[in-house]
């Protein structure tokens, strides 16, 4: 079974079409690129999975369960992690809280638990501690834990934000160009983590990205969206050789 | 060659560092035995050193009144206040500073919860004598606290949630209400309410339910602040709030069965030191666990970034009800304490003045901090008491204060700190 199936996803702002009968099967273990100009849509896509935006029509399940109609809480808590295109941090938060923050939902205690700081909630707070600091390490910023994120590189930034998200044990992990002002070393860096990630948690992954190399060398399926709608489908080696997407990308080769 | 020369700068910069290696050595259980000695030697021996230093009595507040009303005096209150406070705070201090370094060692060993209540129980004590010298002092040491709770539930709301709430003084004067009305009716023989039902006997120990009580009808008025407003992001808040506060007001002025705009008086004397000091520390407890765990740091997650805090499955609406209503909560506890602290509230108390007084300490203190919010309603608060001889010029110098804090710290004096009991009370060495 598919681990997350949309279906006929369509989605207006106003009189706008964004989005038109986008389709997507996300087999679990499976990465999938999605690539296209700026303004064809990507970004909706990921805030109409997640709930920011509701589509005006189509489906979206996870697991076969609908996600229509959620609040983005709700969807992010059945296993839906996300990062974002212009890193949406906390700047009064140091790293460790960003990510013990994503655990909030997996908190065994209530509020009174809280305000009388009870054996339980210590014991939770340990143990998130402890989770946290291991992703921290697992993305390599443990050394900043401590520290705002406002202090931070660049790319230590964007490797905290996905830590944030996967302390939510997503099944699925959609990235917003991840590589977005990253420099080549840094971008070979981050291949590894999502390489690693991938392998480690064993989650699947749908990623926004415009450097071709990057979703190339990564991905096993590409779709290229124009205008909102998905003109090529396909592997790498495929999308690579489609006329409509050197065309989307580079402009109509003129043959005449 | 250079030749080091002494100038006022540099003996400050030595002076000060002087006193920071003094002082870093001492532990809080040092300075607290210091400020027993000082409120000791205050209680036998205040009379006498006054005499000497040629005061007519005693300073109540720090000596402010007599040197604002007679400036003559000035340097016989600063020689009380060295005498008396400053030079034995910081002798026994220094003497005692081994052996409270071992015993903060060994506290810390223990149990916090023990540690916590050897600190309180000697705070307790030093206000307690202190406070044992003249009723006004009671009364400012009261207010002092109520306006720590109030300021410190208005920044769980105004900094750490990162809204903007005007109805404090309403869900203050909905709490005084509920609890003197509950105290009055059953325990008190009264013009409005008749012959007490229960026997005055038992009234102390039903006084913190009566408590609870107003502070859980607070609640419920934030809730119906809390429903229209939490939709969306923005001023609505503040507005909402604003005229929920004339509302509340208004409805008080116009219900004759609590005495309209004449108020409510003769409440039974409930709210005596040590109820308010518990209370007190119980609120700076409970609401500093709520703001260091994780289910209270989503406060903070959403007031940076609601969009993001949402796609990290926190519940935003349910943490911002939930907050404001909880803030709303000690507001109204406060306010109940209030009326029995003054033994008579009306209507006109809980105006758009109270406000103002609390916004001030909560800025003057800063944001985001319980520290903050404790220096800032007890420096404000003893400030405008001991102003009080200016008249009308407490209303320039506090706003002006106000103004310089805001031009040179904007976030207040404290602002962004976590409180943390356990290294308060480690020891140092």
């Amino acid at each position: 079974m598919a681990l997350l199936r949309i279906d006929k996803m369509t989605h207006y702002f106003g009189g706008l079409r964004a989005v038109s009968d986008y389709n997507l099967v996300l087999e679990p273990g499976h990465i999938v690129g999605l690539i296209g100009p700026n303004g064809a849509g990507k970004t909706t896509i990921f805030n109409l999975i997640t709930g920011i935006h509701t589509p005006t029509e189509g489906n979206v399940e996870l697991e076969g369960h609908n996600l229509i109609g959620h609040h983005p809480h709700e969807i992010a808590g059945k296993g839906l992690g996300r990062t974002f295109q212009n890193l949406l941090l906390w700047r009064h938060m140091d790293v460790l809280e960003h990510v013990k923050m994503a655990c909030y939902s997996q908190l065994e205690y209530g509020l009174l638990g809280a305000f009388f700081g009870t054996g339980r909630c210590h014991r939770e707070e340990k143990r998130i501690t402890a989770k946290a600091m291991h992703l921290l390490e697992t993305f390599n910023v443990a050394e900043y834990s401590d520290q705002l994120v406002s202090s931070l590189p660049y790319g230590a930034q964007r490797r905290v934000e996905m830590a944030r998200a996967m302390a939510i044990n997503p099944k699925v992990l959609l990235l917003d160009e991840p590589t977005a002002g990253m420099t080549p070393d840094e971008l070979n860096r981050m291949i590894s983590i999502i390489r690693q990630v991938h392998k480690d948690f064993e989650v699947a992954i749908l990623l926004i990205e415009h450097r071709l190399k990057f979703v190339m060398e990564l991905c096993e399926k590409i779709q290229t969206l124009v205008f909102g709608e998905v003109i090529a489908e396909g592997t790498p080696e495929e999308i690579q050789s489609n006329p409509e997407v050197i065309e989307a990308y580079l402009g109509k080769e003129d043959v005449t | 060659m250079e030749t080091k020369q002494e100038t006022p700068q540099r003996a400050y910069k030595n002076l000060l560092a002087r006193y920071k290696a003094f002082s870093n050595r001492i532990p809080l259980l040092g300075w607290l035995c210091g400020g027993i000695g000082a409120v000791l030697i205050e209680y036998f021996l205040g009379d006498l050193v006054s005499y000497y230093l040629g005061l007519p009595k005693v300073p109540v507040l720090f000596g402010c009144l007599i040197m604002l009303k007679k400036p003559i005096l000035i340097p016989g209150a600063v020689g009380y206040l060295l005498l008396v406070y400053g030079l034995p705070v910081f002798f026994i201090a220094r003497a005692l500073a081994t052996p409270a370094n071992k015993l903060a060692a060994f506290l810390a060993k223990g149990p916090i919860t023990i540690a916590a209540l050897v600190h309180l129980g000697l705070l307790y004590a030093i206000l307690h004598i202190w406070t044992d010298m003249s009723d006004y002092r009671v009364l400012v040491l009261k207010l002092t606290m109520i306006a720590v709770m109030l300021t410190l539930s208005l920044n769980v709301i105004n900094g750490y949630m990162g809204e903007f709430s005007c109805s404090h003084p309403g869900f203050m004067a909905i709490g005084a209400y509920t609890t003197s009305t509950i105290t009055l009716w059953l325990f008190a023989n009264d013009k409005l309410f008749g012959e007490a039902l229960l026997p005055a006997a038992i009234g102390p120990f039903f006084f913190p339910l009566a408590l609870i009580a107003g502070g859980l009808v607070a609640a419920l008025g934030a809730l119906v602040i809390a429903i229209p407003s939490f939709r969306t992001r923005g001023d609505y808040l503040a507005i909402i709030s604003l005229a929920f506060l004339f509302i509340v007001k208004s409805i008080i002025e116009n219900l004759e069965f609590v005495g309209g705009p004449r108020g409510m008086s003769s409440q039974p004397n409930y709210s005596n030191l040590p109820m308010v000091f518990i209370v007190m520390v119980l609120c700076i407890w409970i609401i500093n666990n709520f703001v260091r765990s994780t289910l209270g740091k989503a406060l903070c997650a959403v007031r940076d970034n609601e969009l993001a805090a949402e796609s990290m499955t926190v519940n935003t609406r349910k943490t911002k009800m939930v907050t404001f209503m909880f803030g709303a909560f000690w507001a109204g506890v406060a306010g109940g304490l209030f009326a029995h602290v003054l033994r008579y509230v009306n209507p006109g108390s809980f105006g758009i003045q109270r406000l103002a007084e609390i916004l001030a300490m909560l800025y003057f203190g800063g944001l985001n901090s319980v520290t903050g919010s404790i220096v800032g309603a007890v420096s404000i608060n003893l400030l405008s008491e001991a102003l009080r001889p200016l008249e009308i010029f407490k209303w320039i110098i506090i706003p002006l204060l106000l103004i310089l804090v805001m031009l040179y710290r904007p976030t207040g004096l404290i602002a962004f700190t976590e409180f943390k009991p356990k290294e308060l009370m480690r020891s140092k060495e």
